[in-house]
């Protein structure tokens, strides 16, 4: 009886495996950053290339970073939830600009909006890099002490909202108090 | 039909000539590492392509920071480490060993062995069936005895 047993327990086994791959999205590669402070940086903003941001700037008890640029088309379809987030939510978000073009960008915000704190304007992509971007629209949630506490890859939609980051977000702020 | 043709074919062309990785040079000492380096990372963006041959944006942004580093003297495992530090070890073609890995290093082997004991315990067996088919002693007295008889019988 054994003797059937084990080939067929073994094909189950492989046949879960196989199984399982099949509902993992292939493009999402979860990110080592997470758990770790954000990348240290330095450079000048979005609207004032004499003003200079670093990491020590982002502050507040959690706060997303967004990396976005106006050749993004998901980032075009996103934008409307983070003004609701930043307008409506209270919100801070700060915006990674991402290998973009200045002049376009800052004509993107008056157009559709400006929900960022603040844009961190990475021109070449380095910063980018520094984060593990490997395409935007990406969104980190960074608590208190910078720690980067979970990263969406893609667009972020209020059920995104609701089902991955509220939660992250209570546990911060209880953690908190 | 004949413009629309050419049509095609320009747009073919054109295409074709967007997908090809952007060439950067390196200085010949640090070529073949360079190169190395560059096929064992794996493109983020498209998956099945090694940072070498994709034409992604993102992909040129990782040659010129691998060359960059081996201009400052970086080793190839620090080179290596940068990357999977910022992307997980997803950007490498060679997974390292560790827990999470153990699976894919030793299944393999844990197969190849589970199909050898299987071959053996056949080949055993058959071999067994081989050794049954012998007489025992009993059998060979049986046999006899039949044979005494039938000898007996046909002597009379």
């Amino acid at each position: 009886m054994i003797r059937f047993l084990i080939p067929v327990l073994l094909f189950l086994i492989l046949t879960g495996f196989l199984f399982v791959g099949l509902y993992k999205d292939p493009s999402l590669i979860p990110s080592p950053l997470i758990g770790k402070p954000i990348p240290t940086f330095a450079t000048s903003t979005l609207r004032d290339p004499g003003k200079i941001i670093s990491d020590k700037d982002i502050q507040g008890d959690y706060a997303l970073i967004n990396v976005w640029a106006t050749w993004c088309a998901a980032c075009k379809q996103e934008h409307a939830a983070l003004v609701y987030l930043a307008s409506q939510l209270q919100v801070p978000i700060y915006g990674l600009n991402y290998k973009d073009d200045r002049g376009a960008a800052i004509n993107w915000l008056k157009q559709y909006g400006d929900p960022y704190v603040i844009n961190i304007f990475d021109e070449n992509g380095r910063i980018g890099i520094d984060f593990g971007v490997y395409g935007a629209p990406e969104t980190f949630l960074i608590d208190s002490k910078g720690i980067i506490q979970h990263k969406l890859v893609g667009v972020m939609t209020p059920d995104v909202w609701e089902k991955q980051f509220m939660p992250k977000i209570n546990q911060i702020t209880a953690a908190l108090q | 039909m004949n413009r629309a043709k050419i049509f095609v074919f320009t747009f073919i062309v054109l295409h074709s000539s967007v997908s090809i990785p952007q060439v950067i040079s390196v200085a010949p000492e640090y070529e073949e590492r360079y190169e190395h380096l560059l096929s064992e990372l794996r493109c983020l963006v498209c998956q099945n392509q090694t940072v070498a041959e994709s034409p992604a944006d993102l992909s040129n942004d990782l040659r010129i920071e691998v060359k960059e580093m081996l201009e400052r003297g970086a080793t190839d495992q620090e080179i290596l480490k940068f990357m999977s530090d910022r992307y997980g070890d997803f950007v490498l073609y060679n997974p390292p060993v560790k827990p999470r890995t153990y699976l894919l290093w030793i299944g393999p082997f844990l197969l190849l062995a589970g199909g050898l004991i299987t071959a053996l315990m056949l080949v055993k067996r058959r071999s067994m069936d081989i050794t049954d088919n012998e007489l025992n002693d009993k059998d060979r007295q049986r046999l006899k005895d039949l044979l005494d008889e039938d000898i007996n019988t046909k002597m009379k």
